[in-house]
């Protein structure tokens, strides 16, 4: 994975897969650090799967919604200096949080999240995502509810004219966090 | 600078293609593997620009959708099409650059590119 905008189109599969209604995918980003939260009301975890889920020698088929995708990115948070935490329950949900530290040499590029959130998007229509990236005092925002509500009953959110506009926009707004 | 009320726009005008769309059984299926290995071998960009191509040529009877890993990791990114009546094609290490012709080719002209298929590859 060469970035952490894979990563999270990787994880958030996960929250799919565990059947999630809603999804929140958010981005903070700070002076030294960027942390990640990706946190899902799917059907959670059992204690004993939650221990085993950052092994990837363990946990391979033990479940198929689990693989390599919670290793790789707990190996690209702790390379940079930084921390994977995951907290699940059963019937509540998961939440994954991963921290890098952007200054280490080997902390991956953020890379194209607009891209990324939109074949989330793509990927599950039905779900209620919602994206908020921060960096400073700058936003950058979407929710699959809003968008919901502009395109009406008939139009669904994963039509490819649909998609491309949205990467065009999410693009756009990402772009103006960078803006000083 | 984009505007989220055009999202209107674009639903007044998808409106009435959808009404004239062919029914669920006569459409073509785009399915790309999205599991960990076909995102680390480069699906995103794959996926993006098969949304780009049947906008673009305005396909109506053709649905793009993703799923897990196919089981044949090395092979990734894999994209399997499935065309009413006919055996399913399964394309192996796809770029972005291979997608226009598997478009043009096989979902329009249907013939199928076999040069990318898994037969040709293994």
């Amino acid at each position: 994975m060469k970035e952490i905008a894979l990563h999270v189109l990787d994880i958030a599969q996960n929250s799919i897969s565990a059947r999630a209604v809603h999804l929140d995918v958010t981005l903070e980003e700070g002076a030294e650090a960027l942390t990640l939260t990706i946190a899902d009301d799917g059907v959670g975890m059992s204690p004993e799967l939650l221990a085993q889920v950052s092994d990837p020698f363990t946990t391979t088929r033990t479940t198929r919604k689990m693989g390599l995708g919670l290793p790789l990115l707990r190996l690209a948070a702790e390379q940079t200096g930084g921390s994977l935490s995951i907290e699940s329950a059963p019937g509540v949900g998961t939440t994954v949080t991963a921290v890098f530290l952007t200054n280490h040499i080997d902390c991956p590029p953020l890379g194209d999240i607009a891209g990324t959130v939109v074949l989330l998007i793509q990927g599950a229509p039905e779900l209620e995502l919602v994206y908020n990236h921060r960096r400073g005092d700058k936003l950058s925002h979407l929710d699959t509810r809003e968008l919901r509500a502009l395109l009406g009953p008939q139009v669904s959110l994963s039509e490819p004219e649909v998609i491309l506009w949205l990467r065009d926009y999410l693009q756009e707004q990402e772009a103006l966090l960078s803006d000083t | 600078m984009k505007s989220l009320a055009e999202l209107q726009a674009i639903r007044d005008r998808m409106r009435g293609q959808i009404e004239l769309r062919e029914s669920g059984d006569d459409r073509i299926r785009v399915v790309v593997g999205m599991a960990t290995c076909g995102i680390a071998a480069g699906a995103r960009p794959v996926l993006n620009a098969f949304l780009e191509e049947v906008a673009k040529r305005q396909l109506k009877n053709v649905t793009v959708s993703q799923t897990g890993c196919i089981g044949v990791c090395r092979l990734e990114p894999i994209v399997e099409v499935y065309v009413p009546g006919q055996e399913k094609v399964t394309y192996v290490k796809m770029s972005p650059d291979k997608v226009a012709s598997v478009v043009s080719e096989h979902l329009v002209n249907g013939r199928v590119v076999t040069e990318y298929t898994i037969g040709a590859a293994e």
